[in-house]
């Protein structure tokens, strides 16, 4: 589908079930009727089983990334960076 | 791939001992392969490199090559001697043994070292008779040989994202802007500290040296971010030590992505050509690293390059 405000397409992406449309271009976000029920639901229990999460670290804002970027946009460093990972991107770093 | 053929790396290695031995006639001997590949075959002999340099260079541009790097010592390492020597048909230049960026400690990697000396080089003049930066070139050639490897899922994804760059960045027209030295092919492997061990950082390998478009040399930090492969704070640290340096590749503030959109998808296209090509080769499947670089070619052939320039701040 394509973004009512910008026009660029959008990309769906899952957000703990919850399918989130996400545009490509000004990285606006669209839910579908019940999501937003969905996700407050899923804040609410959250918040009953388990004390509040103390605030992410962040030395500063993520710096932009363009539209075509990783869906974290590359501001996501959160465990995924395993050893296989690190190791093949290691070998990246230093090849034409 | 193909290395060099016996007599070429033999040759290579004679001729390095014996400018080593001329520099310093009480030599150590450690003598060493640091490279062989097609685009260059690299040995070592005590504090003497010998590098061949690829079939296709010419003695002319590799000169006008060899001169700006002996010109610029505090960016480029210099050669021993501007002149290339001709071996077995390879032209072949002689330079000082510096110390690389520690493979195994990519995190330690000098990413502002890296940043300032690409503004100096930016900012320093170009002479008159320096051939193109070479960056579109080589990203052609690597998407050319995807084309020859063979049947794979990636592919289309590749050469989607390849057909919606425009032609200069595809090397199939001139470059919008040729007054500005490029490096043409920064990685952290184009980094040494010489003298060795504790000098000051330098950039190496001057084969694809030229003018060009600066932002291409940014690109693939830019294009590693945006995969989200490089941590946000090591990109930052590389464009804020860019900019501080007065590197004219972005501009001073604010979104820096309208001049690297282009480069940093022609890099992506072009490390995603590479991986899927050596996957195929190899008969194994991507690993998580070369699937997340062919997904982000996936993203961008859903928004034109024109559009994210349009929607910069």
């Amino acid at each position: 589908m394509q973004c009512p405000k910008c026009r660029a397409p959008m990309h769906t992406y899952n957000r703990n079930g919850v399918q989130i449309e996400q545009c490509s271009g000004c990285r606006g976000i669209f839910l579908d009727y019940g999501e937003l029920e969905s996700l407050t639901r899923l804040e609410a229990q959250w918040s009953q089983a388990a004390p509040p999460p103390p605030p992410a670290p962040q030395a500063y804002p993520a710096p932009p990334a363009p539209a075509w970027g990783a869906p974290h946009g590359g501001h996501g460093h959160h465990g995924h960076h395993g050893h296989h990972r690190h190791k093949s991107f290691g070998h990246m770093l230093f090849s034409s | 791939m193909n290395s060099a053929p016996g007599p070429l790396l033999a040759g290579l290695t004679a001729r390095a001992r014996a400018a080593a031995h001329a520099r310093a006639p009480a030599c150590p001997c450690g003598a060493a392969t640091l490279a062989d590949r097609p685009d260059g075959t690299v040995v070592r002999h005590a504090d003497t490199v010998a590098k061949a340099h690829p079939l296709d260079a010419t003695p002319a541009e590799l000169t006008s090559r060899l001169t700006l790097a002996a010109r610029h010592p505090g960016i480029l390492l210099p050669p021993l001697d501007p002149t290339p020597v001709d071996l077995h048909g390879r032209l072949v230049t002689f330079w000082p043994y510096g110390t690389p960026v520690d493979p195994d400690a990519p995190d330690a990697a000098p990413w502002e070292a890296a940043a300032v000396l690409l503004a100096r080089l930016h900012r320093s003049p170009a002479p008159k008779d320096l051939p193109v930066m070479r960056g579109p070139a080589k990203a052609a050639r690597a998407v050319a040989r995807l084309r020859a490897a063979g049947p794979h899922p990636a592919v289309a994804s590749v050469l989607r994202a390849w057909a919606s760059l425009p032609p200069w960045a595809r090397a199939e027209a001139p470059m919008p802007h040729t007054g500005t030295l490029c490096h043409g092919d920064l990685h952290l492997g184009q980094l040494v500290r010489h003298p060795s061990d504790d000098g000051p950082w330098l950039l190496i390998d001057v084969d694809d040296l030229g003018v060009g478009v600066p932002a291409w040399d940014l690109a693939r930090p830019a294009a590693w971010y945006a995969c989200g492969l490089l941590p946000p704070g090591a990109w930052t640290r590389f464009l804020t030590a860019y900019r501080e340096a007065g590197g004219p590749a972005v501009p001073a503030e604010g979104d820096p992505w309208p001049a690297l959109d282009v480069p940093a998808r022609a890099l992506t296209a072009q490390t995603a050509a590479r991986a899927v090509a050596k996957a195929v080769a190899a008969g194994r499947p991507l690993d998580e690293v070369e699937q997340s670089v062919v997904d982000a070619c996936d993203r961008m052939a859903t928004v034109p390059p024109q559009l994210v320039q349009e929607h910069a701040k």
